[in-house]
């Protein structure tokens, strides 16, 4: 394959983007749609900067209910992939409900969860919890399970103990596994917590999330605002997926081949 | 004279996975200190399996295996296996994994650096140690593989086709290396490969093996005095023993249709 020259490689998403930005400002232009209905890139800029200190206020209140229920989910993902991948008796009794949960749509959830949680943040983070939770119990589980049969022999010649093999070798071995359901579930936190803030803020108000605004700018039909929020939400995604790729070149990029060196 | 008692001694031992067909038929063996013992066959004649044994990873069907005067997991202080992949774990530094077995053993951490360090200098990989996995070359690999079998002193050392994935220069080197490893730490030696040549270099004893079941076909003994020299196999008596080897794996290969 013929190869691309970097500067090639910046230089076409921005000329993609304003491609984009071009049509969009021909058919507003030629179907004479309302800004209530289709506002400009520039009318939600304006939109963005009138309503900065809600958006930011509010994404602020968004990171902190994605955050917990991200590390929640980091945390409690962790340990029940361990448990599922230590015995075979417990995935076969547990691994079937957890995929029962997975497939149970949230948003039928989402009013129970805010009945036993409570409105507001707790309701919230476990609706996030919820949503991120599966993806890094799967990922890690197929880690701890794929384990390279040549390494466990070398374990078990070395008469390790089933601790030492867990620990020394099981989890290393399923790091790249774990931070790959980790990134999944970086780009569902936000959804999650937008989603819980959008049905707490329907039933009691809400804590003032992103997820809130985009409830109240709508019954107020705002709807520049309404993408300006959009446009926020966006960013604070790739915050969080920026913030685990980080992560995953720090655990891995000495020896992991996803990293590979072309000078070597 | 006082016979001395074998390091390995396999007594009319059978061995079949589950229900399925005999993999190795009424295997008698005794491998006696100091031994260099390479086991060559085609492929399905289960030598791999031999090892396998010895080290305990897999049990006998029938008969009985005694390693070092005491089944074969009583035995694993005693004993190391060098699989055909280095099997390093790509996490760690060469330092680190040569220090695993050690690790494994609960030996402290000054101790076990100590004697890692001296293993990887053995094998000539003092500038390595803190080189992972993958930016070492196979040769590498493979030398980081044998200094952590070393690191236990074993007095038995299994090889299951260690240098089978290297270059002929590569894998000449290593045997040559492990043959001086040898002279120093006085291991004992069961050792599985494709390669004839590789086979007389190492080794005092040949078991030629047959497939479908696995058994034994011939043994040839190698005489030539150790240490050896690289300069061995241009001599003709090499070469007469590699021809002899040679011819006995081309009969197998008729007696079971190859």
């Amino acid at each position: 394959m013929k190869k691309t020259s970097p500067v090639l490689l910046w230089i076409l998403p921005v000329v993609s983007g304003l491609v984009f930005v071009a049509l969009w400002y021909g058919v507003r232009k030629l179907s004479g749609l309302q800004s209530w209905i289709l506002p400009t890139p520039v009318e939600i800029i304006e939109a963005a900067w009138r309503e900065r200190v809600r958006l930011l206020g509010a994404a602020g209140n968004t990171v902190v209910g994605a955050l917990a229920g991200f590390l929640l989910a980091g945390a409690f993902g962790f340990i029940t992939a361990l448990l599922l991948g230590v015995s075979r008796s417990l995935r076969a009794s547990l691994y079937p409900w957890l995929l029962v949960l997975q497939m149970t749509p949230v948003i039928v959830l989402t009013p129970i969860i805010v009945l036993w949680a409570g409105p507001g943040l707790p309701g919230i983070v476990t609706v996030t919890w919820l949503i991120s939770y599966f993806p890094i119990v799967a990922n890690m589980t197929q880690g701890l399970l794929s384990t390279d049969m040549n390494h466990v022999a070398l374990f078990r010649m070395g008469n390790a103990s089933r601790l030492q093999e867990m620990l020394l070798l099981r989890v290393p071995s399923a790091m790249p596994y774990y931070l790959a359901g980790l990134r999944i579930a970086a780009t569902l936190a936000p959804i999650g917590a937008i989603f819980g803030e959008y049905m707490v803020g329907n039933s009691s108000g809400g804590t003032g999330g992103l997820g809130f605004l985009v409830y109240s700018y709508n019954t107020q039909i705002k709807i520049p605002a309404l993408f300006a929020t959009a446009l926020t939400s966006c960013l604070l995604g790739f915050i969080f997926v920026a913030a685990v790729s980080w992560l995953n070149w720090a655990v891995l990029h000495k020896w992991h081949d996803s990293y590979e060196r072309h000078d070597h | 004279m006082e016979a001395v008692a074998p390091i390995v001694k396999f007594t009319s031992l059978k061995k079949r996975y589950g229900g399925g067909p005999l993999i190795l038929d009424t295997i008698n063996l005794a491998v006696q200190p100091g031994d260099f013992i390479s086991f060559i066959g085609p492929s399905g004649c289960g030598k791999s399996t031999v090892l396998k044994l010895v080290s305990g990873l897999s049990p006998g069907t029938e008969g009985e295996v005694s390693v070092l005067g005491t089944t074969p997991r009583q035995a694993r202080d005693r004993q190391t296996f060098i699989f055909q992949d280095a099997t390093l774990l790509p996490w760690l530094t060469a330092q680190k994994n040569a220090e695993l077995p050690l690790r494994l053993r609960g030996v402290p951490a000054p101790e076990r650096r100590a004697r890692a360090r001296e293993m990887l200098a053995l094998v000539g990989l003092d500038q390595a140690r803190a080189y992972f996995p993958r930016q070492l070359s196979g040769g590498m690999r493979m030398r980081v593989s044998i200094a952590r079998a070393l690191t236990l002193a074993p007095q038995l050392l299994l090889l299951d086709e260690p240098f089978g994935a290297l270059d002929e220069m590569t894998r000449n080197r290593l045997n040559e290396e492990l043959l001086a490893l040898r002279e120093r730490s006085r291991f004992t030696a069961m050792f599985v490969t494709h390669s004839v040549t590789e086979a007389v270099f190492l080794s005092n004893r040949i078991v030629v093996m047959a497939a479908n079941p696995g058994r034994w076909y011939a043994e040839v003994r190698v005489d030539f005095a150790y240490p050896r020299q690289p300069e061995l196999r241009g001599r003709p008596e090499f070469q007469a023993n590699v021809n002899e080897v040679s011819q006995l794996l081309h009969q197998v290969e008729e007696t079971i249709g190859v």
